[in-house]
């Protein structure tokens, strides 16, 4: 599963703005008639500790203002049809705002103008809808930006040492993929198809999946020194092949879940950026408040964090610790 | 029944003497011919030719493929998928499928995996066990006592299975630290060269299932069912005791090959091996063993699963993307069997 996220100081500063905001106008607005209403929160599969996380701080970000929440999330991955069914329910209930992690970006569009024509705010987290434009505003990790920071620090990492890539790709018609990929390639500097670039697989985002790619790739091309992998559990399965091939390689990734910057902090992993399904959740509810309050109506694609993790931080590159990242990450 | 009214090829299949055998019970005999007529020789050497012909291209083509390191990869490579494979043979031989298998091992793995992150990996692995041969075993009863196709039963399992590992693990993965579970991925190494204990029970499994179905009264009717259950019924085969036999044996295997996994792979994963019921088919398919059942062996599979990987390492290796070496397993799997229909219409007409 891919799990998608910059904790920069804009980042930061965006939730305090805003629940400040939405405080003042509780605050001002305590005998208006919306000071409490219900949010609905639309997650996918909760097993997926991501999306568990993202919802959880939905709900505590709408409890901070008295509100009520209903939630409902998607059976399996794909699952867009139990949050159309979900979201009706939502209109049915009459619902204010509904934040909405959409299993599928073209499925979901229908009914979301349905319940933006009753007037509720619809905004997406952790990935947008296609278009963007069909809900009113989402927060969501710039995975094009995560994947150029990893880039940047590969490149920085292997200095003049001529550069020998391994990509580990997830099917790169999956959105996130193709702009992780793409992102770590504008950050290295290099084209799609430059020479620099050793080889590339396709692998499931699993560590089962990253191994034996990684296994085959090295035995190709022995001189590979830096890995991009789609996620961690990848990372995990190439290094196993790494490490039994006995090299020394810039290994990154992208999700900052705690086993990822574990294996930061262990050396397994040279970087990882991490994104923040807790800020998704928070912004999205704080979004929707100061909008039912009469403020802003929230628009756009909002980064909600990328934060490059590593041990090994290099000039130009701003980066965080494992420890930091231990303290902040998400899942297991 | 007696041994001497068969004759044995060396290419993992019995084959029943035309003769009429004169001995008690005659019955048996002629149903038993009669079903073995569709066994006549799918011999072991089409999927063989096959990979010698792969593995000369790639050999050829690239300057990485042919060294001892890389073929000992291959070997290591294949272990999970020839291993699931080997019960996945059996169940093909009776006519039925599984889609199941590589949920059963996921299951049995995670659940060995949060035992053993509790302390005590022996008992793990015990309980890993008795989890494969359940889950495979209600496959056989829901086939067996309610007539499903095993084609819907075995994906109702896939499917709650697949949840089930998930939902016990809370999506969460266990690193496996005891040197016992892992053993499998060791093994002599010379340089490069890593002969796995892993490859090493690969072979060994092989051989005694290979010995169960060609020299065992069971391995008779196994065979003589996927030709024909009414048939073998006739003849007095207990045929329902026997398919869940071969479901429930199954089992076995793919605990053996959660071994194989960890051995890999020392980590207890539910989101691994997603499409390992599909690579098990195709390797049981190209291997050269018929989907209609009774026909191919366990040698075949063996070399189908070699197919399989060195495809996907050769391809790799020659620099080809990754979706082109789908479509070549799937031109393959399609080859395959349509050399199966093919030759098996010609036997039955």
């Amino acid at each position: 599963m891919l799990k998608i996220t910059s904790r920069t100081l804009r980042s930061m500063a965006m939730p305090a703005t805003l629940a400040l905001t939405a405080t003042m106008a509780l605050s001002a607005g305590a005998h208006a008639q919306d000071k409490t209403f219900l949010i609905g929160i639309v997650e996918q599969q909760l097993a997926n500790p991501f999306f568990a996380k993202l919802q959880q701080a939905g709900v505590d970000a709408a409890k901070k203002h008295g509100l009520e929440t209903m939630t409902a999330e998607s059976s399996v991955a794909g699952d867009s049809a139990t949050q159309v069914a979900a979201i009706e329910n939502m209109i049915n209930r009459g619902v204010k705002g509904i934040v909405l992690d959409p299993a599928n970006a073209s499925a979901l569009v229908k009914i979301v103008q349905k319940a933006r024509d009753a007037g509720i705010i619809v905004v997406t987290t952790n990935t947008s809808l296609e278009p963007a434009t069909a809900a009113d505003a989402s927060y969501e990790t710039d995975n094009l930006a995560a994947g150029e920071l990893i880039g940047k620090w590969a490149k920085a990492r292997l200095g003049s040492t001529p550069a020998r890539i391994a990509m580990l790709d997830y099917d790169l018609s999956d959105k996130t993929a193709k702009a992780r990929h793409d992102g770590f390639l504008n950050g290295f500097g290099i084209a799609e198809g430059a020479p620099e670039i050793a080889g590339t697989a396709l692998t499931q985002a699993n560590v089962e999946t990253g191994q034996s790619s990684m296994e085959n790739l090295l035995s190709a091309h022995p001189d590979i020194n830096a890995v991009y992998t789609i996620n961690e559990p990848a990372a995990q399965g190439a290094f196993l092949a790494i490490k039994r091939a006995k090299k020394d390689i810039a290994l990154t990734s992208i999700d900052g879940s705690c086993s990822g910057v574990r294996s930061v902090a262990d050396g397994t992993i040279g970087a990882t950026v991490m994104q923040f399904p807790t800020n998704m959740g928070t912004l999205a509810v704080e979004a929707i408040v100061t909008a039912v309050n009469g403020g802003a109506k929230p628009s756009g694609i909002n980064n909600s964090g990328t934060i490059l993790i590593t041990d090994n931080p290099v000039d130009g590159i701003e980066s965080k610790d494992s420890k930091w990242g231990l303290e902040n990450c998400w899942g297991e | 029944m007696q041994t001497s009214d068969r004759v044995r090829t060396d290419t993992g299949q019995a084959k029943i003497d035309a003769e009429p055998a004169g001995s008690p019970p005659a019955g048996l005999f002629a149903g038993l011919r009669r079903a073995a007529t569709g066994l006549f020789a799918y011999p072991v050497t089409g999927p063989l030719v096959a990979l010698i012909l792969i593995l000369i291209v790639f050999s050829v083509t690239t300057s990485t493929f042919l060294n001892a390191g890389n073929l000992s990869l291959i070997f290591q490579q294949s272990v999970v998928v020839g291993t699931l494979a080997l019960g996945q043979t059996l169940i093909i031989l009776v006519s039925g499928i599984d889609l199941a298998n590589g949920a059963i091992m996921v299951l049995g793995m995670v659940v060995a995996g949060s035992i053993a992150a509790n302390g005590d990996p022996m008992l793990g692995m015990l309980v890993g066990l008795a989890v494969c041969i359940v889950a495979a075993s209600i496959n056989g009863l829901i086939i067996t006592r309610f007539r499903l196709p095993p084609f819907i039963a075995t994906l109702g399992l896939f499917t709650i299975l697949t949840a089930a590992a998930r939902l016990y693990t809370q999506s969460r993965s266990y690193p496996i630290n005891s040197d016992f579970m892992t053993i499998l991925g060791e093994g002599p190494s010379f340089g490069l060269v890593t002969i796995t204990y892993g490859s090493m029970l690969w072979i060994a499994l092989t051989l005694v299932l290979a010995y169960a179905l060609n020299q065992t009264a069971w391995g008779v009717r196994v065979y003589a069912i996927g030709n024909s259950p009414a048939a073998a019924r006739l003849n007095g085969v207990n045929v329902n005791g026997v398919i869940f036999s071969v479901y429930a044996l199954a089992g076995v295997f793919y605990a053996f090959a959660g071994w194989q996994a960890l051995g890999r792979t020392p980590i207890a994963d539910p989101s691994g091996y997603q499409i390992a019921n599909l690579d098990s088919i195709t390797a049981v398919v190209i291997g050269g063993t018929s989907l209609f059942g009774g026909r191919g062996g366990v040698a075949g599979t063996f070399i189908g699963a070699l197919i399989v990987v060195v495809l996907k390492n050769g391809l790799t290796q020659a620099g080809i993307d990754s979706l082109y070496q789908q479509i070549a397993t799937g031109f393959l799997v399609i080859l395959a069997v349509g050399a199966d229909q093919y030759l098996g219409r010609g036997q039955r007409a």
